[in-house]
């Protein structure tokens, strides 16, 4: 079993990640939402940047999760928590397909969205409320789907 | 297709890429989590929130990471080219379908297609190809 100061510095290292995670999408310009949506115009004149991003992420993350796949345990001897679901299903593709044409409509993804909003920006803030509005009318629909 | 020389930056995007994937192997093998941020988003905001630590430190961390950047360097510019209305309806789509889909450009681009996840692979073609349509129509049929 973790111990309780284990899983404080578990937590510590939750911020350190994110604040990591921040300044990657900073340095890669992937928290700039006219460079996303260049990557995202292929028949306009083409930033293949994003292209990259995604080659060294995944390199990098590749490496963490054949590490975490051996071990089981984290450092600190918690359990590491992987998702067991496979199902390729319509709830999938539909909301990869909305999630998709909202991304394209601005630019905004949820991670860059939180870098935007600690830059002061106004409209990441408006898509921040408008993300969360989204999110409610999920919660609404599963709770009505499940009273039925 | 003409590739745009000006902004492409192909080396501080893979750098930017490394870092972005050393962070989802700290919070995976310090914490034992998968570094999906709309799941530990829509998780946290949750009235009953389970585990609301280390999620509040992820999040909280990303918010103020243009903050310790600026502490080290000046932050380059950003900008925002949708107007109000298009902002709404982007962040409503991206909301609602990141939570049917459980999972975005972190969770199901980064961890899953690095756990080499099938499904996270067909989201993840999935929402890229519906943003290359989106954008297509947005710029060069309709002319926004």
């Amino acid at each position: 079993m973790p111990s309780k100061t284990h899983s404080i510095l578990g937590t510590s290292f939750s911020l350190i990640s994110g604040v990591l995670f921040g300044i990657g999408l900073i340095l890669a310009g992937m928290a700039n939402p006219q460079k996303v949506l260049g990557f995202l115009d292929i028949a306009g004149s083409w930033d293949p940047s994003l292209g990259f991003v995604m080659a060294g992420a995944l390199v990098v993350s590749g490496v963490g999760f054949y590490v975490a796949k051996q071990r089981k345990k984290t450092v600190f001897n918690e359990h590491i928590e992987l998702s067991n679901v496979s199902s390729i299903d319509k709830r999938l593709v539909l909301g990869s397909l909305a999630f998709g044409c909202g991304w394209g409509f601005s630019g905004i993804c949820p991670g860059a969205v939180l870098v935007l909003i600690g830059m002061g920006s106004n409209k990441g803030f408006i898509f921040f409320i408008a993300l969360i509005a989204g999110f409610t009318i999920y919660e609404l629909i599963t709770k009505a789907k499940k009273n039925t | 297709m003409l590739i745009d020389l000006n902004n492409f930056t192909p080396y501080q995007s893979l750098g930017g890429g490394v870092i972005i994937g050393l962070a989802v192997s700290i919070l995976l093998l310090f914490k034992g989590k998968v570094a999906g941020v709309s799941g530990i988003l829509y998780q946290l905001l949750k009235p009953h929130t389970v585990q609301l630590g280390w999620r509040a430190a992820f999040i909280l961390g990303l918010v103020i990471s243009p903050f310790i950047w600026s502490l080290y360097a000046e932050l380059p510019a950003i900008q925002v080219t949708a107007s109000y209305p298009l902002l709404i309806v982007s962040g409503l789509l991206v909301g609602l379908g990141v939570s049917f889909a459980n999972g975005c450009t972190s969770g199901h681009g980064i961890c899953g297609m690095a756990r080499l996840s099938k499904r996270s692979t067909i989201a993840t073609s999935t929402f890229m190809a519906s943003g290359f349509i989106t954008v297509y129509f947005l710029r060069h049929v309709i002319g926004v």
